[in-house]
């Protein structure tokens, strides 16, 4: 059994003993545990269950890189499922619960799946489920999707907060063990900006855990030393906790901190997601033991040798009473002896090597270990709990030579070194045989903006597995790195790391070598997916040869681990089936995070009300405050009506186009784009610009103008006004201010730079507010100031002075056909003229309007909207706008485009009016119009489509506009509509003026 | 995520605060142009594997466009220079000839 | 070829599944062909399976300089849905859709087409006339959509919140025989009928030149060696230019980089497909359980299969708005795809200026659903040598016409 030891563990606090829940037990642990050591210090080992078989899953490793023992951690809006128990600090009161086992972990339904395992290989998903077809998506699909997924579903929104950091450094160095920290101590003392990132909350990395020495004392010593120096340098920052996630283009890296998982009552966010920009990077990001690949590996009880001895040290936790050692390398044998050192038993050693003579060897003989070289595991044997071990020759087929019983199976199958970050970005790797192992490839590294490399590897990421060469390795990348990023390195550092010497491993990819057909389904290679070595190698017997097909053919790698502990072992099986070498197969893209990182850590802050902020006109507050139902305009917000509490939404829009025509209605247009134009060459620009000849436009007039694409369609209008002889004042669409304003400053930037011309986008700058109904000039008059006459301020005319002692610019335009003034003021006077607007107005029974009543009466008048009636396959040509494109002008932005033959062809649909012919009747929006003709693929001809659609209440029925193939030439024809519910609305084809044709009424 | 020099503020900048803008140097053509020459104005494109000019606007800076001279495949960065230019500058080519030899030279 | 079912499986389980044969053959190159297409990926082994199966064409052979579906048919977000606005985009996408759906019976290899349902989301006033709109086409089209209120959308996917603060959600575009599929066993299921057709699928076989004489195409060179060949088929996405250069001719394309990310699995939380261009993000969960989350495309040229972090920022911002839940969930993977974008976002499938010569390319960021589509227009093409059928609208000739076939009209996002 796994239990706590009386004495020991470097990283626990026996003095804060903390209690937590364990599917829904409580159970006790230490400060310093991760909740794997403190489950395992309560003898919890069946943690859960894998992905499709649902075998029984316990703790296999120590680090990130578990790819078993996951649960869900915590509860309602902090639930999160899939928690690593390794990863886990131990805090009070935590709760953990097993995954994807039903109704508990030790008695999980789904667990005959794993009876069945033999007739589920890999890829059986394809061959199968083919009859009857609807089958799959009826009974197959749901039974498989409900049996798949590792943790459930979150269901709440989320109680935590998150933020962004920015660091910008000359050297980020990932990975807090002495090469990281060697490096660090290079850099830092050359006087380099260094973030130095450790994903634990200690710093060390493995090196005191494997009884490393560095100038002669204990690595530990020189880790606290060296950790003093770099915290009280000014220019090195330490972060534990904080993982690097990835590495990007340009020196670009993601940091990941987590900050209170470890105490979840803190305040300030959970995560803070580091972005940074560093000149050069240094990976010192360790390396990862390989599992070996037995039968029964994946019971548990069968660990990662490196894990036991960490849980033996670090957390004076015994995994198990009796101990096996499986190895093919001198480094496993730590873990015997240090589970010797800790009074507990080491049945025996099997290593897979002829020969095992090397120090550490050595030392386990010496204490009366037995060691079995040449030989295998033949079997691990157990289902919930590992029980014993058969052995075997390794150079056979498994024959059962000995049974030794045991309660842990350590095993060492050779060390990968993690090469994530050097591999984000475009590093590539070689394959070293005498180490077998992937390492970094110097000549072939990831480049940055210069073309040269900006990220490095030190220690035993780099492929250095004893101590010795690791701190020199993080001297040396460090020296490198140091003068890259532009520093002079200053003196060398004389620290030396010893450690015990060892002998080379044996690469072994399967034990028993010559294992059959039936050990090898019972091998794992991918813990959490269950991919076996039958698994891989039917994928190459079917075919599947790439590397790529085999991992998304076995899904092998592919589960939450990414492939860290199964990758290479399964790579080795891959290219034994194929008769290859294992460099020719290669790897598997290495893509970030390194290790999963929150979705709220990547949203950060910008969420809620600060996902998009709206903009604000200068009224808002007071639209807000009196009915405004608002609707999002672009990033603005507009109200859509003003409704009163004794109305619906409809009603109120119907009272006030009623009272705008009638008396006034005030609208708020701030939200409409204006941009200056202002130079010598304005004219000849403005000209470019629009379709219309804006040069001769008289100064104090106003022009309706469009502007189209170089591709010849419609883009936005507005009304252009002229404020002297070199400065134009352009209205753009309230969502087109700053896609205008850029596309202006394109032309002048980029094609036109010898032009001398100046833009300025003002929108925010001005409040401007509409004036609208018969009553609009009484209103000013009453206000006062200056001379809005007729006469004295004509339609399509402008005037600046003051209205009611405000500032005002005032222009007779109208989108309304009424009588109509915008009235623009300085923004922050806007308030105030709003203000008075409606104290003083309200004797001529000025009401306040909408969008929805802006909408209506411009579709009464027939004047268009960009984004209704065009839709960027839309050209002015279209909608009856001829009359707006200048036949003079040599040239204009969309002239040439207009001239291609498709634009040119006399079918495109053009803008008509719509009434329906039943008067109680209204087209739907995106009704479209047919012949009842079929067309040769069995679509229905469409002749048409409706663009605008409402009731008008000023003339009591239904009005439209529409584009209709040869429209204009078919007034008075009818046309028919089919509705979605199947109706069809029946309509005549009419000006699209509905309302005072004659423009009678705006030009008073 | 691209670290670019604007050439006009002298700053390095974040590909987020930049605004990417396609093929440089091509030629306008407008009113008069003949059918082929307007398609390939408006929509033919270089999208070469390799060294490519491209125009940038430093949008949440400056305001100004420039123009970058990048490697699409490992995106280093030859340099940048002035929009306000119809070819690149000789001591850039130059240098990117030095750099990738077998690089075909700038065409419009 | 041994046909796949329950009874082989359970047959070969006897036997540790030692006897199931190669899924497609490893051939040597011959030194000519009826027809060779250039890219195996989905829609360049689509394209020679309908050439076999719908014009008996099968001495052809699909070259592929990496592995087979090795591309973007690799890496998408599996989306399959036909509710496009445009006449000629819905024809096309339809066609796919409804041959996605007996698609495993067809190859006998189960590409898990699941039907569950895409809607997308209208948030604003805009965007609901916009998707009425589009409802009102597919209603005429033959395209089985239709507009969808709040409590509806609620309905079928319980973890969107309706009332964010910023977009509410107005209504859904509900497309509901629309789905996924397995994106890795459509290219693998077509390259086994392929194969047992008796055409050749060769991989690491890298096109280096394309012979011709007198304007038609006489074959190509490859780095296994020259093949002849009077029709030729470039289907190879984003690597379409450089094709294209060795062809002699020009293509209006850019080839950007286009994101995607996993989730770690959950049990399952969401049976459908969803799609919120408003906030530019969209979301589906594989049956294995992660939430397959679709990001934006990169504004810059690039043949990097990777991307810059900011745009899986905003993406996943996005999705928080619209999927609360999402923010305790933990990104497993993000990576890159290179996508070939037209200058009206719609694809190409075209004659060629060279003679013998046809291009399938632009599919841009919504190539998968239109697999079976497009290889089925595509062979038409190539056995007829006349622009008619499903692809007359997709020529070449349509950016020098002014023709475009816009879709952006109704949604503006990657898809």
């Amino acid at each position: 059994m796994s239990t706590r030891l009386p004495q020991g563990g470097r990283l626990i606090d026996r003095k804060s003993a903390l209690e937590f829940n364990w599917n829904g037990t409580r159970l006790m642990g230490y400060a310093g545990d991760t909740l794997a050591s403190a489950l395992l210090a309560n003898n919890q080992t069946l943690i859960g269950r894998s992905f499709k078989y649902h075998r029984p899953r316990g703790i296999l490793a120590s680090g990130p890189e578990e790819p078993n023992a996951l649960v869900g951690l915590g509860q309602g809006a902090s639930f999160e499922p899939n928690q690593r128990t390794t990863t886990t600090e131990l805090f009070t009161d935590l709760s953990a619960t097993s995954q994807n086992a039903w109704p508990s972990v030790h008695f999980d339904i789904m667990g005959f799946n794993r009876i069945l395992s033999r007739v589920f290989p890999a890829g059986f998903y394809y061959k199968t489920f083919l009859f009857p077809r609807f089958a799959w998506k009826h009974l197959f699909e749901p039974v498989i999707r409900r049996a798949a997924g590792l943790g459930a579903a979150p269901k709440t929104p989320d109680a935590d907060r998150y933020e962004y950091f920015y660091a910008t450094v000359d050297m980020l160095i990932i990975g807090g063990g002495i090469a990281g920290l060697a490096a660090a101590l290079r850099a830092g003392r050359a006087g380099a900006r260094v973030l130095l990132l450790e994903q634990t909350a200690h710093w060390g990395g493995r090196a005191p855990v494997d009884g490393a020495e560095i100038n002669g004392a204990a690595a530990q010593d020189w880790i606290n030393t060296t950790l003093a120096e770099l915290d009280g340098m000014p220019n090195v920052t330490l972060k534990n906790r904080t993982m690097g996630a990835g590495v990007y283009d340009h020196g670009w890296a993601t940091g990941y901190e987590r900050l209170t998982d470890h105490a979840p009552k803190a305040a300030g966010p959970r995560h803070r997601l580091w972005r940074i920009r560093a000149k050069r990077i240094i990976s010192a990001t360790g390396a990862v033991e390989r599992p070996l690949s037995f039968a029964g590996n994946d019971i548990p009880g069968v660990m990662l040798a490196s894990a036991v001895r960490d849980y033996l040290i670090n957390y004076a936790t015994s995994c198990g009473d009796r101990l096996v050692l499986a190895t093919n390398n001198d480094d496993g044998y730590r873990t015997a002896l240090a589970q010797h050192a800790a009074g507990l038993t080491v049945a025996a050693v099997i290593d897979a090597r002829a020969s095992a003579a090397g120090d550490l060897p050595q030392q386990v003989r010496a204490l009366g270990i037995p060691v079995h070289t040449g030989r295998a595991i033949a079997a691990a044997k157990g289902n919930k709990y590992l029980k014993a071990v058969t052995i075997c020759a390794q150079a056979g087929e498994g024959a059962v030579l000995e049974t030794i019983p045991c309660d842990v199976l350590a095993m060492s199958g050779g060390w990968s070194p993690i090469v994530h970050l050097w591999s984000h970005c475009g590093g590539k790797l070689h394959w070293d045989a005498t180490q077998a192992m992937f390492r970094p490839d110097p000549m072939r590294p990831p480049l940055g903006a210069d073309g040269t490399g900006f990220v490095h590897v030190a220690g035993s990421a780099n492929g250095h597995l004893d101590a010795a060469s690791v701190l020199k390795d993080g001297f040396d990348i460090g020296t490198l790195a140091t003068k890259e990023a532009g520093f002079k390195a200053g003196p060398a550092l004389k620290d030396m790391a010893t450690s015990t010497p060892e002998h080379p491993i044996e690469p072994i990819w399967q034990m028993p070598q010559g294992m059959g057909p039936k050990k090898q389904m019972k091998t794992f290679l991918d813990y959490q997916n269950d991919v076996k070595v039958s698994d891989v190698r039917l994928a190459a017997r079917e075919g599947y040869e790439s590397v790529e097909h085999t991992k998304r053919y076995t899904t092998l790698g592919m589960a939450t681990d990414q492939g860290k502990l199964s990758n290479i072992n399964g790579l080795a099986i891959l290219a034994d089936s194929l008769n290859a070498e294992i460099p020719d197969v290669g790897t598997t893209t290495f893509r970030p995070p390194y290790h999963p990182i929150s979705m709220g850590s990547i949203a950060g802050d910008a969420r809620g009300e600060l996902f998009k902020p709206v903009r604000q006109s200068p009224i808002h507050n007071w639209i807000a405050d009196n009915g405004g139902f608002f609707e999002p305009v672009a990033d603005w917000r507009r109200p859509y009506c003003y409704q009163r509490t004794d109305e619906s939404v409809s009603e109120a829009v119907t009272r006030e186009i009623l009272n705008t025509r009638k008396n006034i209605g005030l609208l708020d247009a701030s939200t409409l784009g204006k941009i200056i134009v202002k130079g010598p060459d304005a004219g000849r620009f403005m000209d470019m610009m629009y379709t219309n000849m804006m040069s001769t436009l008289k100064v104090g007039k106003c022009r309706y103008g469009l502007m189209c694409t170089e591709n010849g369609f419609l883009s936005d209008d507005g009304v252009v006004a002229r404020l002297d002889s070199d400065t134009f004042l352009c209205h753009t669409t309230s969502g087109g201010s700053d896609r205008i304003h850029a596309w202006m400053e394109e032309w002048l930037q980029t094609e036109w730079w010898d032009w001398q011309v100046y833009t300025a986008n003002v929108t925010e700058q001005y409040a401007q507010i509409a004036v609208v109904g018969p009553k609009a000039r009484h209103l000013l008059e009453k206000l006062g100031g200056m001379d809005v006459s007729g006469e004295n301020l004509p339609f399509m005319g402008f005037l600046d002075g003051e209205i009611g002692g405000i500032k005002a610019r005032a222009f007779r335009i109208s989108f309304s056909g009424e009588l109509s003034y915008e009235i623009a003021v300085p923004a922050s006077d806007g308030q105030a003229f709003w203000d008075m607007c409606i104290e003083a107005g309200a004797e001529f029974g000025l009401q306040p309007y909408g969008t929805e009543c802006l909408h209506v009466m411009r579709a009464e008048k027939g004047f268009i909207m960009i984004g209704d009636e065009t839709d960027g396959t839309v050209i002015p040509q279209d909608l009856g706008l001829s009359w707006a494109i200048s036949k003079k002008k040599e040239d204009f932005l969309g002239k040439r485009a207009q001239l291609r033959p498709h634009m040119q062809d006399p079918d495109r649909w053009r803008l008509v009016g719509l009434r329906p012919v039943n008067d109680g009747e209204i087209i739907p929006d995106g009704a479209y119009a047919v012949d009842g003709t079929i067309r040769e693929n069995g679509v229905k001809n469409m002749i048409g489509r409706v663009t605008s659609t409402y009731y008008s209440p000023t003339l009591g029925h239904g009005i439209a506009m529409g584009l209709v193939q040869n429209g204009p030439e078919r007034m008075g024809e009818q046309i028919d509509f089919p509705t979605l519910d199947g109706k069809m609305i029946r309509a005549t084809i009419c000006d699209p003026v509905f309302y005072d044709p004659e423009g009678a009424l705006q030009n008073v | 995520m691209l670290h670019l020099t604007c050439p006009n503020c002298g700053q390095m900048v974040d590909e987020t605060d930049l605004h990417a803008g396609g093929q440089a140097h091509i030629t306008r053509h407008g009113a008069g142009a003949s059918d082929a020459d307007f398609e390939d104005y408006l929509f033919m494109r270089k999208n070469p594997k390799g060294v490519h000019f491209e125009r940038w606007r430093h949008v949440y800076g400056c305001g100004k466009w420039f123009h970058a001279a990048r490697c699409t495949t490992t995106l280093q960065v030859f340099g940048t220079y002035s929009a306000q230019t119809l070819t690149p500058p000789k001591p850039l080519i130059t240098k990117i000839k030095k750099l990738r030899p077998e690089w075909e030279g700038f065409e419009k | 070829m041994k046909r796949y079912s329950a009874f082989a499986i359970a047959k070969n389980a006897v036997n540790y599944h030692r006897g199931w044969e190669r899924a497609w053959a490893k051939p040597e190159p011959k030194p000519e062909y009826d027809a060779i297409i250039i890219g195996a990926g989905g829609h360049g082994l689509a394209t020679a399976y309908y050439l076999g199966k719908n014009y008996g064409i099968t001495n052809v052979a699909i070259v592929e300089k990496g592995w087979l579906g090795g591309g973007n048919t690799g890496r998408n977000t599996t989306i399959i849905r036909s509710n496009y606005l445009q006449d000629p985009s819905a024809a096309i996408y339809e066609k796919a859709r409804s041959l996605y759906e007996t698609m495993s019976q067809d190859l006998n290899y189960n590409v898990m087409f699941s039907p569950r349902g895409v809607m997308m989301l209208a948030q604003t006033e805009h965007e609901v006339r916009g998707y009425q709109r589009t409802a009102h086409a597919n209603a005429l089209q033959g395209v089985e959509t239709k507009f969808i209120s709040p409590q509806r959308v609620k309905q079928l996917c319980p973890i969107i919140e309706l009332s964010g603060p910023r977009f509410p959600v107005l209504g859904a575009l509900w497309q509901p025989r629309g789905g996924t599929a397995r994106h890795d066993a459509v290219a693998w299921g077509y390259a086994r009928a392929c194969s047992d057709m008796g055409m050749d699928v060769i991989q690491q076989c890298e096109v280096t030149g394309i012979t011709q004489s007198g304007g038609q195409v006489t074959g190509i060179e490859t780095t296994k060696g020259v093949m002849k060949t009077k029709k030729l088929g470039i289907v190879v996405a984003g690597n379409s230019g450089h094709l294209a250069d060795m062809g002699g001719f020009r293509l209006p394309l850019e080839s950007v980089s286009l994101q995607a990310l996993v989730s770690e699995p959950v049990k399952p939380c969401m049976d459908v497909v969803v799609m919120a261009n408003t906030v530019h993000g969209y979301m589906s969960q594989s049956d294995k359980g992660e939430m397959v989350i679709g990001g934006g495309t990169d504004g810059f040229n690039s043949y990097t299969q990777r991307g810059s972090f900011h745009h899986l920022e905003e993406t996943v911002r996005a999705l928080i708005e619209t999927f609360p839940m999402v923010s305790r969930l933990k990104m497993l993977r993000h990576w890159g795809g290179i996508v070939d974008v037209t200058g009206d976002r719609s694809p190409i499938i075209s004659k060629t200026p060279l003679g013998g010569c046809f291009i399938n390319c632009g599919w841009g960021t919504g190539g998968f659903k239109a697999i079976p589509g497009s290889g089925w227009a595509m062979a038409e093409l190539m056995s007829t040598g006349e622009t008619q059928g499903l692809a007359a609208e997709f020529g070449l000739n349509r950016f020098q016409e002014g023709r475009f076939i816009d879709e952006s009209v109704a949604a503006g996002v990657a898809h």
